[in-house]
């Protein structure tokens, strides 16, 4: 084999911003696919509200991306609409918290057309959802709601970490014939990795380790499992050795790669940002305490979501409110030692 | 206010609208205005200096609106306002220094620094809380002017909102609401001509947002939002007809906000020709060129009350710094009522 050509290290070490790469999926799919379109308020020349869609308008006119009214309800349905007459609609609901307007169309249209005809229809339908705390943007800006649609048969909910699985997933979304929603964390926007040129895919519905180890299990997805692993990382230097699973996908939810690692750790930590209570953390755990690997566990499995408040404004208060990487290290640390 | 008909015969060249607002009155209109501008241009610039996290949205150019509607309110009115709500905050009588306290997440701001900006409210001083989500405030008002009808009150309710509210469902079944159960309330649309980036032309099938008033039949009035006697006209018509049982009334307010949406706003929508010929419109500016041309004030005695403004919002401004944060073993009170 002959060395790497310029281009080829070049690609290699490519980075990208997690917001670049969804542009970049976005542009992917529009360029591949005429029924791919992008609408939602200010996605045109203001670029999105977080500079998401930036200069798609300009590359690919105002008909594929489409600034609409503020009308959450009507552009959801809208959505709907094009999806199961051919189109393969993606919307960006300009902060997560907004689609509170729009659950009519998600929830009892998009969700379940599918089943209710009989499954003579297809919603492929992708709406995208800027959520999460950390940008002092107060109760009604910052919440973080994927459980609620991961209790909704019909959809799927997925949530990357990286600029790699932001785009991956993203065109996997694009190209699923059901309705997806992607949570985005504003917070992880502008972080950086290596995002590869050209159109590949994650697949959706599956977890990824982001470490190996042998101590304790330490499982979330999007700004968590970035957290968790820098936490990881420190825990090492402590001498403890903790595995991380990036979980990335809500609905449907990979517990397979929880259960083996579980199974090899025997010690659970759930990190979520979302309230804790009636969250992801207590699926997760329910899973395991209903299959055989709850006869693995060493320690009571440790939950650590957002607190039972809706979101303050004061900085302070707001990282009180949701998990930190001091949060992560203090939790794991006690699993590792077996208090609960 | 004063609106007697002594008064306005003692100033028979003034166009009505002027002369209906006597001299003490105007005082404290110029008084508010100036907070108002000079509290977001503090607020702005602690923004820039990075002494606050978070966002803001600023009303700078706006107000006439702010200031023209509340004009016939009592302090037991109500006013339920929006995410550019600093202006009707002031209007309604609220401290700017509490106000700022809660724009720095301070514990004695008006939401001790849980709200910020986007949602400060006063609830003592009727102010029934600015609100994030666009649309927001129009269906809470149906509900005030039910329970102002209820309990048999002399009152009414402000809502303000957007040109870009005015398209969500929630706008339309508000109208409908409270012009089926004749509540009163005042609709007042600050259309300043965009929605974030969206051109009204573009967001809406009809030139004016007053024109949805006939679907919900009552009376939709546009009126030059820049123009602080005018709307203050139109605001006590609708308030006078409102506490008489006439129903609820769309003010359509043409204006225009001088600043960016919020702060990441790089205007990318709008020309900087239509940024500076509004600014030439400036509501504060034209009224005291009015009221000196008319020999009402001399520009000393604006001068006088445009730096007593300024001084109150230095004063708030320090007080909010000096004031304690939250702490955090506090965080989740407040959640439930006990
Ligand atoms: C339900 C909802 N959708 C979108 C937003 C984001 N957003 C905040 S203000 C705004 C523009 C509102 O326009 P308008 O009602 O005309 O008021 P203006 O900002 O011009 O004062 C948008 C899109 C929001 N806060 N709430």
């Amino acid at each position: 084999m002959s060395t790497l050509t310029e281009a080829a290290v070049e690609s290699a070490v490519r980075e990208l911003t997690y917001a670049e790469a969804i542009r970049e999926a976005l542009a992917i799919a529009m360029e591949a696919d005429e029924r791919v379109f992008l609408f939602g308020e200010d996605v045109g020349v203001y670029g999105g509200a977080f500079g998401v869609s930036g200069d798609l308008v300009h590359r690919f006119g105002p008909d594929r991306v489409i600034d609409t009214p503020i009308s959450e309800l009507g552009i959801a349905g809208a959505a709907v609409g094009a999806a199961i007459t051919g189109m393969r609609p993606v919307l960006e609901i300009q902060f997560s918290d907004f689609v509170t307007l729009a659950m009519e169309q998600i929830v009892n249209q998009a969700a379940k057309i599918r089943f209710m005809f009989g499954g003579k229809a297809k919603v492929p339908m992708v709406v995208r959802l800027p959520g999460g705390s950390g940008t002092g943007a107060a109760a009604q800006h910052s919440q973080s709601l994927e459980a609620w649609f991961a209790h909704v048969p019909g959809l799927k909910v997925i949530q990357p970490s990286t600029p790699h699985d932001a785009k991956g997933m993203l065109l996997a979304a694009i190209d699923d014939p059901n309705p997806v929603l992607i949570f985005e964390h504003k917070l992880l926007y502008k972080t950086k990795g290596h995002v590869p040129e050209g159109d590949y895919r994650v697949p959706i519905g599956k977890a990824a380790v982001r470490r190996e180890g042998r101590d304790l299990t330490i499982v979330g997805s999007s700004i968590m499992a970035v957290r968790a692993v820098a936490a990881a990382e420190k825990l090492a230097q402590e001498g403890i050795d903790a595995e991380v699973i990036d979980l990335r996908s809500l609905r449907p939810i990979d517990f397979d790669t929880i259960a083996a690692s579980v199974r090899k750790t025997h010690r659970l930590l759930v990190v979520y940002e979302g309230v804790k209570t009636m969250g992801i953390g207590a699926e997760i755990s329910a899973m395991i305490a209903e299959s055989d690997v709850f006869d693995f566990l060493d320690a009571p499995i440790i939950r650590l979501g957002g607190a039972e408040v809706p979101l303050p404004y004061n900085p302070v208060l707001e990282k009180a409110a949701v998990p930190q990487e001091e949060n992560i290290l203090e939790a794991a640390r006690r699993l590792a030692r077996g208090e609960a | 206010m004063k609106a007697d008909t002594d008064t306005t015969a003692q100033r028979p060249n003034q166009r009505p609208e002027l002369a209906a607002i006597d001299d003490e009155t105007m005082r404290g209109v110029l008084r508010k205005m100036h907070l108002i501008r000079k509290f977001e241009e503090a607020a702005e610039a602690s923004y820039m200096r990075g002494l606050i996290h978070g966002t803001m949205h600023l009303s700078i150019g706006q107000e006439a609106s702010a200031v023209g509607s509340t004009l016939p309110l009592k302090a037991e009115d109500y006013i339920l306002s929006t995410h550019r709500g600093h202006g009707h905050c002031i209007a309604k009588g609220a401290d700017p220094a509490r106000m700022f306290a809660e724009f720095f997440g301070k514990e004695n701001g008006y939401c001790k620094g849980r709200g910020g900006s986007m949602h400060i409210a006063d609830v003592e001083g009727g102010n029934l809380g600015a609100n994030g989500i666009v649309g927001g405030g129009l269906p809470i008002a149906v509900g005030v002017g039910m329970s102002i009808k209820a309990q048999k009150l002399d009152r009414v309710a402000v809502v303000f909102f957007g040109d870009g509210a005015s398209n969500e469902g929630a706008f339309h079944e508000a109208l409908n609401m409270a012009s089926i159960w004749k509540l009163p309330i005042l609709f007042v649309c600050e259309n300043n001509k965009y929605g974030m980036s969206m051109d009204v032309s573009r967001a809406m099938a009809v030139p004016n947002v007053a024109d949805r008033a006939v679907a919900y039949a009552m009376p939709g009035i546009i009126v030059d939002g820049n123009d602080l006697p005018a709307v203050a006209a139109v605001a006590r018509e609708a308030a006078e007809r409102a506490r008489s049982g006439g129903g609820p009334t769309l003010i359509e307010c043409k204006t225009y906000r001088l600043r960016g949406h919020s702060k990441s706003d790089r205007n990318l929508y709008r020309t900087k020709e239509e940024i500076e010929e509004w600014r030439n419109r400036c509501p504060i500016r034209r009224l005291e060129a009015e009221l000196v041309a008319h020999g009402r004030f001399t520009p000393e005695e604006l001068m006088t009350i445009e730096e007593a403004a300024q001084a109150e919002i230095d004063a708030a401004l320090e007080f909010a710094k000096a004031s304690p944060d939250p702490d955090p073993k506090d965080l989740t009170r407040d959640v439930y009522a006990d």
